[in-house]
């Protein structure tokens, strides 16, 4: 078995270190084709097919197996993944090659041989003994690696010929983008042929063609050879110049509304400039979103401050940079030496973050042209240019293109096609392009990962009551909100004989069936969170486990992680405590049922005693809650009525809070609350905690500036103080003016985020006024929930600790997944609210609606449709219409167009129809009608232009 | 920078090994002629060398003599050009200390001792070349020089190394693999008797995996047995045809 063995030297920087490491030669490394006498062994996994059919190539009309080199591997993955490509060798060398300088594309190449479909085989070359090579005198790395893979594809031809005794072995083909290697591959007798040349040769599959990424230097006949950008600085003068403080590291931030603007966040613990401006298409420099780059700071005379113009890039395919400046000058303007802030400029890149983006191909006007730019549907990316033949029928479709390069004298990016997802305006395709825009993993779960559901049917075994109280008589029932599937709460009170109160929250017990490190459990924490869309979930763990075994319904016996409170009748804990139980809940409500029960006289049955008796000590705990300081915040949410054959929304309506709504909340609070305090002072380093920092001042300037407007005083210096302001904003012709102040409270906040205890000492819950807490309750749909239960099953002595549970630093890590996968499934929310929303005005037609203003901007406001919900942008700058005088008061702010002025909270209405000019985004325009703006509102339905008419309707809306 | 694959998707290691596999072991006994019993020992790239003096009358303070049993002396050393740093001090530290303890343990347990009471046997024993599995490598050379010494033993003692990559239990570590920081087991196994002479881990390992990477380990261990046997008896066949026997 051990062939031979022999040295490789190594010598390291600081020092030279003589390194002696063992390499063992062997003799039993198959060649992957099931099958083959020669090597004799049964290849476990993924195997060539002894016979490939491929696809025709008229290059090589024999079967014929793939053999990449690094760089194909590394740039024409996509070209790889293919259903079409099978049966390709991947050498070691290649691989390791491929995972030095690239981890997606190697994690992606890993996935790829994993699938058995696609044939793909991994060959240990560099420890077979007919194909390793030994470095030689005068060689480098990469020349040595170049032979070796050319010895693999040698080696290969000849043991193909040796296995078949027909004349119609199967060939080895070797796909190089190295001209060189490729010559000396040919000079050897190995086929090879470029990555471009064979998939050209493939005449049935023309439309592989165009998933190949462009990297040659062809084809640049269109771009215009004069440089725009600036030259990129090579990596070793950049860490040069970071160390030595002339550049600073951060990541590159494009603004989603202006795209001749972006910011970078400086790296590092830098107090000031932490954050940097860029403006101009020569300072962003080719940095595209999530890029890390490095950047220098411009002197200060050369400063700019935030332009709060909306900038969209519409210009055509051309390359005309002017027109660009003069839009830049266009940022230029009201400069006010206050507003300045710390601008630089990109002088390099340090890490290219591209994934692949989705969006919608702008055909080139030229009729017969195969290139053509592509517009992401995120607007911080830039447009791209792809070439593809296929123009006409991927116009209309969602498609995914990835981002190949972007050569200094072009001024888009060039990137090639990937993958169609289906027509714009589907809701399956809208709905996958918001998951895939936001990152949401939501394939189905693998097979590995259904591997470790319980089998059906399954029910309680001894075993599984150990450590376990048996709470099956208690009178518990769960209350949610109607059609809820995966009821991960259930409640119980009950009067004690001591005449005291007992309290029970039951939380499904998630814990029990996932297991840590398993795949399932693997899954789970990817994940992160459930993702609610309007009309779809995305789970976090199987439907088995969501709906039904951890699901707490009625009538059926299930286990739970119980906390268990013995109070009196002030809502004042006596004691808590902690158990995993099995229970058999007796109800399960909606939130008008339980609210039913409890005002309905005529019922006094257990679960309705039970009901009024946790509702009234909710009511005491929330009015604690609120005198400690709680805050409570609004925001506009609605819920769609969706059709049930078309699942098109046919109505809104504003989500109604009852008194059962927050005594859920109050108890579940409670317990997250108790069990932080539990874990906390079990594991004071490694408790899963969540904290929402307080909001720096500067957030509630906007707040505080639309409260003196109105007259009134708001003090932000606390919760407690806020909250009181809130709660005296009052105007009796105005009552909604409450819950506006409230809107844009939210808006000041910050993001709540998961931690882990031992990395941070600031544990407070600004928002809930409560010194510790974390989530408990929901381990069905969150994650954080599950590392919780485990803590506290280990704190009690239910279960058992893992490594992982108690290693701080792997907590932290997990805890940035989880607040990233938050962050993220909040926002495919609220873009599926917003997709419905325009399929709901799509059938509406054009409305009129009263709305509030709730941003004033340098050329557009902001506002709120109660009725909807609905946010939008009210332009006053069109592009094909004069421009109104515009006058805008940073201090107020108002913004005064012609002789209207316009403040936060000013009643408006607008004219709300669906803008389908852009398919791309096809978005909810909003026009003002009134005030009439003459030139700027739209006229109104009677037609008739009264221009004193707004005048009045102001004086009015000031009183 | 990506860091270094343990154990690859095919199911090799850096060096080409599969996961139970051994390095190259290379042996012989009877290198000095000075020495009661010697043996030197290649594992992979390991190199060990070990000597044996005695049983004979304590040297030092008569008063560590022990009454019923021999006292086994045992000094572990890693020679200056040993590591790809030169060491300072080839003996006498605090980890040469630990090492010293662990191999009497180890011995005390395998020879003996009852045979030779108020008697010292010395066992020294010296790293000339280290590349993972020192402890292992000693006691083996260790073993061979008992034996070659004539001293009686319950059994050969074999020691080999195991640790645990992403689910599964390697054996053998190399200087690479020890490096990567994983857990690491050392265990000492009389494979006749399947009785444990030392077992060894100083870093965290799941309960549960932990069964695997005896299981490995001790695999491995019987393995060693079986090329140290056949070491034994070519040398015993030489040394008898020397004799004309």
């Amino acid at each position: 078995m051990l062939k031979s063995k022999t040295f490789l030297k190594k010598t390291r920087a600081g020092g030279v270190l003589k390194i002696v490491r063992e390499h063992y030669l062997r003799d039993d490394i198959g060649c992957g084709a099931s099958g083959c006498a020669e090597c004799c062994r049964t290849q476990e996994g993924p195997a060539l097919e002894p016979r490939p059919r491929d696809p025709e190539s008229s290059l090589c009309p024999q079967p014929h197996y793939l053999l990449p080199d690094t760089n194909v591997l590394l740039h024409q993955i996509d070209i790889l993944e293919d259903p079409i490509i099978r049966n390709v060798i991947v050498l070691q060398t290649v691989l390791q090659e491929v995972r030095n300088l690239s981890a997606p594309v190697y994690k992606r190449i890993r996935d790829v041989t994993s699938d058995l479909s696609k044939h793909f085989y991994t060959f240990t070359n560099e420890h077979h003994r007919d194909t390793y090579v030994e470095q030689e005198q005068g060689e480098n790395a990469n020349d040595r690696n170049d032979r070796a893979i050319r010895v693999a594809a040698k080696w290969y031809n000849e043991h193909m010929k040796k296995i078949t005794a027909d004349d119609n072995h199967p060939q080895v083909i070797f796909i190089t983008n190295d001209i060189k290697n490729k010559e000396k591959a040919i000079e050897e007798g190995i086929p090879a042929y470029t990555c471009e040349e064979y998939i050209k040769s493939l005449t049935a599959n023309p439309e592989l063609v165009d998933r190949l990424a462009c990297l040659s230097d062809e084809g640049n006949e269109i771009e215009s050879q004069k440089v725009i950008f600036p030259e990129h600085l090579p990596l070793s003068k950049l860490q040069q110049g970071i160390k030595s403080g002339v550049y600073l590291q951060g990541t590159f931030r494009a603004s989603r509304e202006n795209y001749l603007e972006a910011t970078v966040w400086v790296h590092g613990d830098d107090e000031e400039n932490r954050e940097i401006i860029l403006q101009g298409l020569r300072n962003l420099n080719r940095a595209v979103h999530e890029d890390i780059v490095a950047v220098e700071l411009l002197p200060k005379s050369q400063w700019v401050a935030p332009s709060s113009v909306v900038l969209q890039d519409e210009g055509q395919n051309g390359d005309d940079v002017e027109d660009e400046e003069e839009k830049e000058n266009t940022l230029k303007t009201a400069i006010n030496e206050k507003m300045l802030r710390p601008s630089g400029r990109v002088v390099g890149i340090i890490k290219r973050n591209w994934r692949p983006f989705c969006g919608m191909l702008s055909k080139s006007d030229i009729k017969e042209s195969r290139r053509h730019l592509f517009t992401p549907a995120d607007k911080r990316i830039p447009r791209i240019r792809i070439e593809t033949r296929q123009a006409s029928t991927l116009e209309g479709q969602r498609i995914i293109v990835a981002i190949d390069g972007w050569p200094k004298n072009s001024r888009y990016p060039n990137g090639h096609f990937v993958k169609n997802l289906g027509a714009v305006g589907d809701k399956e395709t809208e709905t996958e392009v918001l998951l895939l825009e936001h990152d949401v993993p939501h394939q189905p779960f693998s097979r590995a990962v259904l591997s470790f559901l319980p089998k059906m049917p399954w029910s309680i075994t001894e075993e599984d009551m150990k450590n376990r109280e048996d709470l099956r008589h208690l009178c518990i029932c769960s209350v949610d909100p109607p059609k809820c599937t995966d009821i991960d709460d259930a409640l119980h009170c009950r009067e004690l004989e001591n005449g005291n109160l007992e309290v029970g929250v039951h939380i499904a017990d998630v814990s029990h069936f996932i297991r840590p490190g398993n795949a399932l459990d693997q899954e789970s924490a990817k994940r992160g969170t459930t993702v609610y869309l309007c009309e779809k979930r995305i789970d976090m763990v199987p439907e088995l486990l969501s709906s039904n075994l951890c699901s707490l319904r009625s009538n059926v016996d299930r286990l739970a992680f119980s906390c268990i409170w013995e109070m009196n009748h002030n809502a004042e804990i006596l004691k808590t405590r902690f158990t995993k139980s099995a229970i058999n809940s007796k109800a399960s409500l909606t939130y008008a049922e339980a609210q039913m029960r409890i005002d309905s006289a005529t019922m006094n049955d257990d679960i309705t005693t039970s009901l009024r008796g946790l509702n009234k000590l909710a009511k005491i705990l929330k009015r604690r809650r609120i005198d400690a300081g709680a805050l409570i915040l609004s925001s506009p949410e609605v819920r769609f009525h969706v059709d049930s054959e078309t699942h098109d929304p046919i109505d809104l309506q504003t989500k109604e809070l009852r008194e059962t709504n927050s005594m859920v909340e109050e108890f579940m609070l409670l317990a997250n609350v108790s069990v932080a305090k539990k874990i906390h002072e079990e594991f004071c380093e490694h408790a899963l905690l969540r904290k929402h920092p307080a909001p720096p001042p500067s957030n509630y300037e906007v707040l505080v500036k639309a409260a003196k407007a109105k007259n009134l005083d708001f003090k932000t210096d606390s919760a407690k103080a806020l909250a009181d302001s809130l709660d005296r904003v009052e105007s009796p012709d105005f009552p909604y003016l409450n819950t506006l102040f409230r809107i844009l409270a939210t808006r000041c906040m910050m993001q709540a985020v998961y931690f882990c205890s031992g990395m941070d000492n600031d544990f407070h819950h600004y928002g809930l006024a409560s010194p510790i807490y974390t989530h408990f309750t929901s381990p069905i749909r969150r994650y954080a929930d599950i590392i919780v239960h485990r803590l506290l099953a280990v704190a009690i002595g239910a279960d058992s600790t893992y490594p992982d549970l108690t290693n701080k630093h792997k907590l932290a890590d997990l805890c940035k997944n989880l607040n990233f996968r938050h962050k993220m499934a909040q926002y495919a929310q609220r873009a599926s609210v917003a997709f419905h929303t325009q399929l709901f005005f799509k059938n509406k037609g054009i409305v009129n609606e009263e709305a509030y203003v709730l941003f004033v901007r340098k050329n557009a406001i902001v506002v709120l449709i109660p009725k909807y919900g609905l946010e939008g942008t009210v332009f006053f700058e069109e592009k094909d219409k004069p421009k109104p005088r515009l006058a805008y008061n940073e201090e107020m702010p108002s913004l005064k167009v012609e002789d209207t002025e316009f403040h936060v909270f000013d009643k408006v209405k607008v004219k709300v129809t669906l803008d389908s000019s852009n398919l791309q985004h096809q978005k909810i325009r909003m026009s003002l009608i009134e005030p009439q703006i003459p030139g700027v509102s739209g006229p109104t339905d009677s037609t008739t232009l009264n221009t004193d008419e707004p005048e009045k309707k102001r004086s009015k809306l000031e009183n | 920078m990506a860091g270094l694959e343990l154990l690859s998707d095919q199911g090799y290691r850096v060096d080409g090994r599969r996961a139970g596999e051994l390095r190259k072991i290379q042996a012989r006994m009877g290198v000095f002629a000075q020495a009661d019993g010697s043996a030197y020992i290649e594992q992979g790239n390991t190199k060990a060398l070990a000597v044996v003096y005695g049983p004979h009358e304590m040297r030092g303070s008569r008063s560590r003599a022990l009454p019923d049993r021999a006292l086994v002396n045992c000094q572990y050393s890693m020679a200056t050009f040993s590591t790809g740093e030169r060491k300072r001090r080839p003996h006498g530290d605090r980890k040469a200390c630990e090492m010293g303890l662990q191999l009497r343990q180890t011995f005390e347990a395998a020879i003996l001792t009852q045979l030779y009471p108020r008697s010292q046997i010395d066992i020294y024993v010296q790293v000339l070349q280290a590349d993972g599995g020192n402890y292992a490598a000693c006691v083996n050379a260790a073993t061979l020089a008992v034996l070659d010494a004539g001293i009686p033993m319950r059994d050969f003692v074999c020691a080999c190394s195991a640790g645990f990559v992403d689910g599964t239990a390697l054996a053998d570590l190399s200087h690479v693999e020890e490096a990567a920081g994983g857990p690491q087991v050392a265990l000492a196994l009389l494979p006749a008797s399947g009785q444990l002479a030392l077992l060894e881990m100083d870093a965290r390992l799941h309960e549960d995996h932990l069964q695997q990477v005896l299981e490995a380990a001790s695999q491995a261990a019987r393995d060693v047995h079986a090329l140290l046997d056949r070491v034994v008896r070519q040398h015993v066949r030489e040394a008898a045809l020397l004799l004309g026997d």
